[in-house]
């Protein structure tokens, strides 16, 4: 990788200010997305912002009756917390689910909401769950986040601090997973919620989204065959060597029933 | 047998420092003064290169030295086996420099050589290497890469041909399929892999100014290989000069035999600059340069009878060579692949065309199994569907083929002649471990589960124990390929033994141990076992085509026998009695007919300090070296049975029972034949579910180049194995050793994908080609069931 300053605040408004004053700075998280990426010298920022060593950023806790949990939370912190497990356990089985043990011991929630990877598994519980994302400006509505491949919401200097889960009446997540890297081929977060039936999809499009056409069906019957039995279109999702976009419409149906069957 | 003699499952010695993380690879060594190399590659699959600017990076920080294409002055990496073409051309040989002159051939290819201080200064440097290219169309498919009009490899190479050979008797095959009351066909392929040892290549030179000397440590299956290969032809230094050194190597699969271009680039460099050079391969680099399997395309057809009876068998099939010849390329689809095509059956009549062909890709080789998976898959799928079509029952149409039990040695018509075997006992054995009488309950059950469950079946020959050198060489070998085994029995009774095989993964410092020790009747504690280093090792072939034991091993047991010969003269004298009648049992040297005895200590010390010895007739010492010369290819064989559900919601398929049960002559440590076996399974259903090595059939560029797209097997996509050993011995060497390394991943692909097909046959299906992934087995299920609809 080529050279880069490298800073380790100690708060989030120490590394916002970090960011502000450096030209082509880059937050590392968990860096499970960006090392590989400056291994391969597909990036070459001037400096490193480390947000390991704040504390502040770190932890999860019974909120309003959700879970808050802060960006720099490991997936592994995620799917072992008994609170997670208590409050909301299908996020815990999709935080067990990530990559593999060393993905899961350094990534971070926070990391990977911010990145908004098509094929990551946490943004289609934040989407699913309608959760809210704290950062060090504003708070911003799960259905307001992700943007597309690799966008977000998030504005220049904005930093995730948490993300807010409401809990919800029941939730399940059940994913396909690339038999190579283990991303999401096709996720699908299914919650019932005080506000309604939730569907989150992630893998199969440019990013997380909500299947209206399943949250239809399920709103009128919470079952895994109500999903089942939809057929989905397969215009505008991903197509590759691993799954093509008719593949992937099937997989949705099929993934949406299996979470519906995981619910609790 | 003793708890550490042949027959024991001995813990491996060599597990110790492997997993206490004391092992000592290439990339660990570190000569003084050392410097590192980055090699450049190309971006293009296939480009003229029309100028290379170095100035930017030649004074860069830490860089000592660049040189591209113009600046080197020596040989190419040869080809070690040579092919004749059906019209008696020899095969097209393409010269194969490790730096590119004028033209890339493939993505990867090496471009210029960067020499730094430090490896990221190299790295850094080539960024500022300014090359420009002209692109050229790239020829990609295996398939396609001999039609007319298509991009061109070589120009010599008309048709990007290498060669167009045949073997066996076509007016006899053509004679079978004129009386055939039958004729079942199949198109197949059987996809590219790569490799991917755990460790990544990696090579270190140094010269010793002082004495003119120069040594390679490289990751390497065959260190005299490479000394002779890199020395006779490349660099041209004469072996007395060039040591080569392969330490521990984590994994070869037979990527790790061939020479590399960056063996020869390290060494080369290393004399020019005068100082140690090293070079570790990136995962991303081992992708792109390490010798890939596999890659056929193929036609066969197959006569019968009215019962069933295998008339003749006609076989055509296209093998991708890549780029380049690699270093025992040619021999892979030829004499490693035709020669298996009778299988273990009683086909009179064979007749089977390869034609090689260059393609802008990743030189293809010997990857584990190397021919006899490609052969055995293909006879495998063609017979079941034979049967599917004769409407004969699977194992029946086997059974009724099978070479019988009293017709060894067998001579087949594609060469070889198989020394023993019992096909029907591998047969019955797997059947019985397997519950295949028990199956349709558990297809029943399945079913009841929302799952379809299929059973699949492969019985397999291959041929290994590689390889009688006269035999080989009249076939096209540049080498021979006997092994050579070196005993020394130290003053205090200890012994070394230097092997010229190569152990990265066999097991071989315990398995050699243990028949050392049984052997000669000392404890194993009191053997070492040394070997990867030409100026310790006598000489040898190394270690591939599950070589070690039966050659190997051979060698060993021949210089045994000089050891125990001289050892009982010296006894003899000692005990003052008859040479004769010195009978040598359990370490102890006995008289017959008395209750005279003298241990082997004190023989071994009498050889070194002989003040008590017959001196002018014997030699002082005991070390012996023998060089072991097989007379025929040993053949392992058995009957692989897999079981597998399918879940047609997803199209995914699970292993759920998995039996072996092989032929592989004498088993000096079951536990690491079991071992081999599990790893050769694995790599087996790694081909028939997972791995595919695919290009953009466009740019050339490896669009699996990574592990997050390459599917390697792992220990939750696989059952745990039911393994067992049901051996006839070897005939023609000393061990009766048959040879275990390869089995695993010849036997099994066929299994699996007969078992899928079983599995998915109530639909309708077919066919379905490896990888049997999720996605295509769902494609098949929607397309049958689109059909059913239809009708």
């Amino acid at each position: 990788m080529h050279d880069f300053g490298y800073h380790r605040p100690a708060s989030a408004a120490d590394a916002a200010g970090l960011l502000a004053g450096k030209n082509e700075a880059k937050i590392v998280a968990g860096g499970m997305t960006l090392i590989p990426t400056l291994k391969q010298r597909l990036a070459q920022p001037s400096d490193l912002i480390d947000l390991g060593g704040i504390a502040e950023l770190k932890g999860i806790k019974v909120e309003s009756g959700g879970i808050t949990i802060g960006a720099m939370t490991t997936h592994a912190d995620v799917e072992r917390s008994t609170d997670v497990r208590k409050t909301i356990p299908a996020l815990a089985v999709l935080a067990s689910g990530i990559g593999d043990p060393l993905v899961r011991n350094r990534g971070t929630m926070g990391g990977s909401v911010a990145n908004s990877d098509p094929a990551a598994d946490y943004p289609a519980a934040v989407l699913g769950l309608g959760a809210t994302v704290r950062t060090n400006k504003r708070e911003i509505k799960a259905d307001d986040f992700f943007k597309g491949m690799f966008e977000t919401a998030l504005q220049d200097g904005e930093i995730i601090t948490a993300i807010h889960f409401p809990k919800p009446e029941k939730a399940g997540y059940s994913k396909f997973a690339n038999p190579a890297s283990r991303y999401a081929i096709v996720g699908v977060f299914v919650a019932r919620t005080s506000g309604g039936i939730r569907v989150a999809v992630t893998g199969a499009g440019p990013c997380a989204y909500r299947s209206k056409e399943l949250e239809g069906a399920l709103s009128a019957n919470f079952t895994p065959d109500a999903v089942k039995a939809v057929k989905l279109s397969a215009d505008g999702l991903n197509s590759d060597l691993h799954a093509t976009a008719e593949y992937r419409a099937h997989l949705i149906s099929v993934m949406a029933s299996r979470a519906v069957a995981a619910a609790s | 047998m003793t708890a550490t003699g042949i027959g024991a499952s001995v813990k491996r010695k060599e597990d110790y420092r492997f997993l206490t993380g004391q092992g000592s690879y290439t990339d660990d060594i570190n000569r003084h003064g050392q410097v590192y190399a980055y090699i450049l590659r190309s971006p293009h699959a296939h480009a003229e290169i029309a100028k290379i600017d170095t100035s930017a990076a030649e004074s860069a920080p830490g860089v000592i030295a660049i040189f591209t294409g113009a600046d080197y002055d020596k040989g190419g990496l040869p080809a070690g086996w040579q092919i004749h073409s059906k019209d008696g051309s020899p095969m097209i040989e393409p010269p194969h420099l490790p730096l590119c002159k004028d033209r890339v051939r493939h993505v990867g290819d090496q471009v210029a050589l960067v020499i730094a201080e430090t490896y990221a200064q190299a790295k850094d440097a080539a960024e500022q290497i300014d090359v420009t290219y002209k692109e050229l169309p790239a020829i990609i498919s295996t398939a396609d890469a001999d039609k007319p009009g298509k991009p061109q490899v070589w120009a010599d190479a008309k048709n990007n041909t290498c060669f167009d050979w045949h073997l066996g008797d076509k007016a006899a095959t053509d004679a079978a399929f004129a009386k055939a009351h039958h004729v079942t066909k199949i198109d197949l392929v059987n996809q590219r892999l790569v490799p991917n040892a755990m460790e990544p290549r990696a090579a270190v030179g140094d010269y010793d100014r002082a004495t003119g000397e120069y040594t390679l440590y490289t990751t390497s299956q065959n260190p005299h290989v490479i000394r002779l290969l890199m020395g006779a032809f490349v660099l041209q230094i004469p072996e007395h000069k060039l040591r080569v050194v392969a330490p521990d190597v984590g994994g070869g699969f037979g990527s790790k035999i061939f020479h590399y271009a960056e063996e020869a680039l390290v060494t080369w460099a290393a004399g020019k600059l005068r100082r140690p050079v090293k070079w570790t391969a990136e995962r991303g680099e081992s992708f792109l340069t390490d010798a890939q399997g596999r890659d056929h395309v193929s036609h066969a057809e197959l006569a019968m009878d009215k019962d069933g009876k295998f008339l003749g068998l006609r076989v055509s099939t296209v093998a991708n060579m890549g780029a380049y010849l690699s270093t025992f390329a040619p021999c892979v689809p030829t004499y490693l692949y035709a020669t298996l095509l009778a299988g273990v059956y009683t086909t009179p009549a064979i007749y089977a065309e390869v034609k090689a062909v260059f393609t802008n890709t990743v030189v293809v080789d010997a990857y584990r199994g190397a021919g006899r998976p490609e052969a055995t898959y293909l006879l495998e799928r063609l017979v079941d569907k034979a049967a599917r079509e004769m409407k004969m029952d699977r194992v029946e149409i086997r059974r009724k083929n099978f070479i019988p039990r009293d017709a060894f040695p067998y001579q087949t018509p594609v060469a070889l002649q198989y020394d023993s075997g019992d096909y029907f006992a591998t047969l019955e054995a797997a059947l019985k471990a397997s519950d295949w009488a028990g199956f349709e309950s558990r297809r029943a059950d399945a079913k009841k589960r929302g799952k379809l469950r299929g059973i699949g079946i492969s019985t397999y020959i291959e041929a290994c124990g590689i390889a009688p050198s006269a035999v080989v060489g009249s076939l096209g070998a540049r080498a021979g390929l006997y092994e050579c085994g070196s005993i020394r029995v130290h003053p205090t009774g200890s012994v070394t033994v230097f092997t010229g095989t190569h152990s990265h993964g066999q097991g071989h410092e315990t398995t050699f141990s243990q028949l050392v020790s049984d052997t000669l009747g000392i404890p194993i504690e009191n053997v070492e076992v040394s070997h990867g280093d030409t100026n310790k090792i006598p000489f040898g072939m190394g270690t591939y085509g599950s070589r070690s034991l039966a050659v190997g091993g051979s060698a060993l047991v021949k210089a045994m026998d000089k050891i125990v010969a001289k050892a009982k003269r010296i006894a003899a004298h000692l005990m003052e009695a008859s040479v004769a009648d010195v009978e040598f049992k359990n370490g102890t040297f006995t008289v017959a007919g008395t209750d005279k005895n003298v241990p082997w200590g004190t023989v071994a010390l009498t050889a070194y300090v002989p003040h008590n010895y017959p001196i002018t007739e014997l030699e002082p010492g005991l070390e012996e070296t023998a060089f072991y010369d097989p007379l025929n290819f040993t053949y392992p064989g058995g009957c692989h049975i897999c079981e597998v559900e399918v879940d047609p919601d997803t199209g995914v398929t699970q292993i759920v029972n998995f039996t072996a049960v092989d032929d592989i002559g004498r088993v000096i440590n079951p536990m690491i034949v079991e071992g081999q076996v599990h790893g050769g399974v694995a790599q087996g259903i790694g081909q028939a579910l997972l791995e595919n090595c695919v290009y953009d059939e466009e740019s050339g560029q490896l669009l699996t180049g990574s592990l997050m797209d390459y599917c390697m097997p792992r220990a939750d996509d696989l059952p745990n194995f039911k393994v067992a050993t049901q051996s006839t011995m070897c005939t023609h060497n000393p061990l009766g050793a048959k040879g275990v390394g390869e089995v695993g991943a010849i036997g099994s692909p066929p299994a699996v994908i007969n078992a899928v097909l079983d599995a998915l046959s109530p639909l309708g299906v077919e066919d379905i080609s490896m990888p049997a992934t999720p996605l295509k087995v769902w494609q098949a299920i929607h397309s049958a069931s689109a059909k059913v609809a239809a009708e």
